[in-house]
């Protein structure tokens, strides 16, 4: 997966509601079609940066299956962030389609 | 936000491992659903999850301060092995502890001497006046410790100056506090009435001179006293305001007392009491040198006016000098003399950090004494380097382990080197308590009985910083090399070798380190060496007379009530009661004792022609050289003929006559020069005496005239006599006071040997003879330890070999030359090089020398020999060992 999109791809995710991380990673890979293969692992670093820049929050809850889990929402400075980000992706993958693809436009 | 999580990272770990675990519980719920069996679900929710732990130290990782935090757990692990191996520790802290403690204390001087500034408001504006242009010298008399200028042109300067808001003069003097009896010196200043307002030095209580203190005819309008001679004299006691001060037999009241950092404006010496300038008339009479323009005994500071440049004021006062030189042109001058007194230029120089003779005399030693430091220091860092080195080779396999498990080579080295720095410093910190006595120490040495110095040697922040630099530059000299070495192994090849080393290559840097210590102290001895017998040699001077059982009486009588018509029979008296005491065989008066610093020179007529260069004199009265066991060669000693109506006679020394007189002196007269209208009587010549040194041991003997004491008739108020005792001093000194005291009670008696008014001229030479041989002694001790370290590593890494050697019959002597080779290739090479560095090194120490060469050819010598016993002495243990190797043990070791 390409550097720096696990980010934006958590912030989309909580998005649309709580999440905890289990389900945030099934989420990634079910919403790609299984494309992004996401490192479970990895998640939780992540996770835990993303909070400690204020971008989420979490709290602790009790899972679909009735388990203790822990939930993250997206703050509104997350939410901000998502925008931002978004926007850069879209430029991003703009830029490189005119390489790509110069002659199909 | 940040760092709450730095000390709540437990709880944050914990609330991970919970997550984690909800994750792996989440996950195995749904493999089960998927239809796994509950094993193979979690097993697969494990694999899918990663590895947890690393997770979570990644996750840790975020929450730490990173550099900081691994320090201190290096730290923390550093002092755990050491508290594991105390011998060690010890042994490491306590060199360190010597070696920054040596440095530390000679730079804490260098620091209280040339680089810390006075003690007074913004001194970097402050300014010294000084004639900087005068070629032939000055001509007068010089008193005090700063004689800069008269106080005609003092007064001059104050009043014609624009560049400066304030300018101070001050000079040196000594008063008695005694009324009679044995005398109590206490160190006067005489200082212009805004001395204090120019420094910006208030009173600690009461108050300090204004201008208006000092002013002709003032008498004595007070004294203000330094904080250390209130709390010695009053016990601080704040009444001591308002009370007077019996000084030279004047009552003078004390007004105030000055803070306790302030010494005054010359770094080396403080004061206890201080006057107005304008006193001078009253504790001064028969000589006051207030209109003498050739009187020179003031230093002068100006504090620059804020917006005026050292520049602007070196050209104001460049161009006021013109009309004060000539207006005060002394008139008794000759006119070339005065013709170069009025060429004179009044310069200016920086005086922030004040004026010091000490640091103008002591600033070669003192740069001499902090090499001599540092070679101390880095030789011991390289003993402890080895040390380390053999430390790294122990822990050998424990490193290879932490490299093999993943532990970064980066990571290793800052570990190891985190554990010198724990060493450094804590040598540095006991370093530190050393330097503080040790520097009190070298301050007490430059003290003499004439010479009271003083140097505020405390620990402040530039010292400091100096040690804690020394500390961390030792800590990379000694901890870097072997930690880069001990990382090099490759961990496999240490891991699968057995217990033996396997890393020999460290060996060759063992012995380079060997060999730069026997290269440095060799360098070390030859300094001391030199030193030692540059004092031995000094000591060892012919000064012309005997210098034992001599003792120098200054009778001061100023308060006696005498009239200079009673001047002469009085001194009779005092010589004829000195001599008449129990245990003295004799007595002579004398002007200045020699090597006291007493000196008058004159120029001289012979054949009715004017000889280049000065002549010393001096004048004593009958019986001085005997006294002095200085033999006449030639003629006579004065006698009571020789009367102040008679003809002028003098005794000479050989070097006089045979310069002035090659065809014998005995009946030859000579003139002194005098001022034009002077008459110039003629002066016989009634004797020779042996040469005798005048005012230092080091140079040549010199013409010098010996004028009969009783024929001289300016007054002086004191005098010294000299007297020689065959018994124990203090019963002659006893029995001299009352004596004395009988002859007349109110004067004051002072005593020092003739030794140690010799001793006081060799207190450089002393110090650097003693402090260079206690740091070269230790720095072959130090050498020696390393080199018997490296020889006994020798033998134990050459075990097998010796044991293959004598199971195949070589004998003993052929194992002890073995090891006495390889000890000589030490040797060699550390004496090469150190011989290379030493001639270099005593070449820049040679003006600190007397009457050595720096290459100077039997010290050399001897100090190869020295290094050589020393080499031999560290290897015997060693080659003993070598041929105590049984060959079976040797070999069944391998």
């Amino acid at each position: 997966m390409l550097q720096g999109t696990l980010d934006v791809l958590v912030l989309k995710t909580l998005a649309l509601g709580p999440a905890h991380g289990h389900t945030i990673a099934h989420a990634i890979e079910h919403r790609s079609e299984d494309v992004l293969q996401v490192e479970h692992g990895s998640l939780y670093p992540a996770l835990h940066r993303l909070e400690d820049r204020g971008w989420i929050a979490s709290f602790w809850g009790t899972s679909e299956n009735n388990r203790r889990a822990r939930y993250y929402r997206l703050t509104p400075k997350g939410r901000r962030q998502l925008e931002t980000q978004t926007t850069r992706w879209d430029e991003l993958v703009r830029a490189v389609n005119r390489i790509l693809r110069p002659a199909s436009e | 936000m940040r760092l709450t999580r730095v000390f709540r990272r437990r709880h944050w770990d914990e609330e991970r491992a919970r997550e984690l675990d909800a994750y792996v519980a989440e996950e195995t719920a749904d493999n089960i659903a998927r239809g796994m069996t509950p094993a193979d679900a979690r097993a697969a929710a494990h694999r899918k999850l990663g590895n947890a732990t690393r997770i979570r130290e990644e996750i840790y990782d975020m929450n730490s301060l990173g550099f900081l935090e691994t320090l201190w757990h290096d730290l923390r692990y550093g002092a755990r092995v050491l508290r594991r191996n105390p011998t060690f520790a010890l042994v490491t802290v306590l060199t360190l502890a010597l070696g920054t403690g040596a440095n530390t204390a000679i730079f804490e001087l260098i620091e209280a001497v040339n680089l810390r500034a006075l003690p007074v408001a913004q001194p970097e504006q402050l300014v010294e006046l000084k004639i900087l242009n005068a070629k032939h010298g000055r001509t007068g008399s010089f008193q005090g410790s700063r004689p800069s200028f008269s106080n005609v042109v003092w007064e001059r300067i104050r009043g014609e100056q624009q560049v400066f808001s304030s300018v101070l003069a001050w000079t040196t003097t000594t008063w008695d506090l005694a009324p009679a009896g044995e005398s109590r010196p206490v160190q006067g200043l005489l200082v212009s009435g805004a001395y204090f307002a120019t420094l910006g030095v208030p009173a600690r209580i009461g108050r300090v001179f204004t201008a208006a203190d000092d002013r002709p005819g003032c008498g004595t309008p007070g004294a203000v006293i330094s904080d250390a001679f209130w709390h010695r004299e009053y016990g601080g006691d704040p009444s001591a305001i308002g009370r007077a001060i019996v000084l030279d037999g004047h009552a003078v009241d004390i007004i105030g007392v000055t803070p306790s950092s302030f010494f005054g404006t010359e770094v080396g010496r403080s004061f206890d009491v201080a006057m107005p300038i304008c006193s001078e008339t009253v504790m001064n009479p028969a000589r006051h040198r207030l209109t003498r323009p050739d009187y020179w005994f003031l230093g002068v500071f100006g504090r620059l006016k804020p917006g005026i440049s050292g520049e602007q004021a070196a050209a104001q006062m460049r161009a006021i000098s013109a009309g004060i030189f000539r207006d005060t042109t002394p008139p008794n001058y000759a006119p070339d003399t005065a013709k170069d007194y009025q060429t004179f230029e009044i310069g200016t120089l920086p005086a922030a950090n004040g004026y010091s003779s000490l640091r103008t005399n002591y600033a070669d030693s003192l740069t001499v004494l902090l090499v001599l430091t540092a070679l101390v220091l880095l030789i011991a860092c390289a003993n402890l380097a080895n040390l380390m080195l053999a430390r790294a080779t122990a822990r050998e396999r424990e490193i290879a382990v932490r490299l093999a498990i993943g532990a970064s080579r980066l990571r290793i080295l800052r570990q190891m080197v985190s554990e010198s720095l724990l060493i450094a410093g804590l040598g540095a910190g006991a370093g530190l308590l050393i330097a503080q006595w040790f520097s009190r120490a070298l301050v007490a040495f430059l003290n003499s009985d004439s010479t009271r110095v003083f140097v505020d040697v405390s620990l402040n922040g530039r010292v400091f910083a100096f040690t804690a630099a020394v500390a961390a530059a030792a800590a990379l000299a000694f901890g870097l090399v072997p930690a880069i070495r001990a990382t090099r192994t490759a961990p496999n090849t240490t891991i699968k070798a057995s217990s033996r080393s396997v890393t020999d290559s460290r060996f060759g840097l063992r012995r380079v380190l060997v060999v730069a210590q026997v290269a440095l102290s060799l360098t070390m001895v030859v300094g001391a060496l030199l030193f030692v017998r540059s004092l031995w040699k000094l000591t060892h001077v012919d000064p012309g007379f005997r210098t034992d059982g001599v003792v120098v009486v200054s009778v001061d009588y100023r308060k006696a009530g005498m009239a200079e018509a009673a001047r002469a029979g009085f001194e009779r008296q005092i010589i004829d009661r000195l001599r008449a005491l129990p245990g003295v065989a004799g007595a002579a008066h004398v002007d200045g004792a020699p090597l006291a610093g007493n000196f008058w020179n004159q120029h001289i007529v012979v054949g009715s022609v004017e000889q280049q260069g000065n002549v010393n004199f001096n004048a004593v009265t009958p019986g001085y050289f005997d006294v002095m066991r200085a033999p006449l060669v030639a003629g006579r000693d004065f006698d009571d003929h020789d009367t102040p109506g008679a003809p002028l006679v003098a005794v000479v020394s050989e070097t006089f006559a045979r310069q002035y007189f090659p065809r014998g002196a005995v009946g030859q007269t000579f003139q002194i020069v005098q001022d034009p209208g002077v008459s110039r009587p003629p002066i016989r010549v009634v004797g020779v005496v042996k040469d005798t040194k005048y005012t230092d041991l080091r140079e040549p003997f010199t013409p010098v005239v010996f004028m009969d004491a009783a024929q001289q008739t300016e007054f002086r108020g004191a005098s010294d006599f000299v007297v020689r005792a065959t018994t124990a001093l203090p019963p002659v000194t006893a029995a001299a006071t009352r004596a004395l005291l009988d002859l007349n009670g109110a004067i004051v008696v002072q005593y020092q040997t003739m030794d140690s008014v010799v001793a006081a001229t060799l207190v450089r030479d002393r110090l650097m003879a003693t402090l260079s041989g206690f740091f070269g002694a230790l720095a072959v001790l130090i050498a020696a330890i390393g080199l018997y370290g490296v020889m006994a590593y020798t033998v134990v890494r050459r075990r097998v070999e010796i044991g293959i050697r004598m199971a195949l019959g070589a004998d003993r002597r052929s194992v002890v030359a073995m090891v006495a080779r390889e000890a000589l290739l030490l040797l060699v090479a550390g004496a090469t090089a150190g011989l290379a560095a030493a001639i270099p090194g005593a070449k820049m120490a040679s003006t600190l020398l007397y009457g050595l060469q720096p290459s100077d050819v039997p010290t050399l010598t001897a100090s190869v020999a020295l290094l050589a016993l020393i080499t031999m002495a560290a290897s015997c243990i060693p080659a003993w060992r070598a041929t105590r190797v049984a060959p079976t043990v040797a070999l069944r070791e391998e």
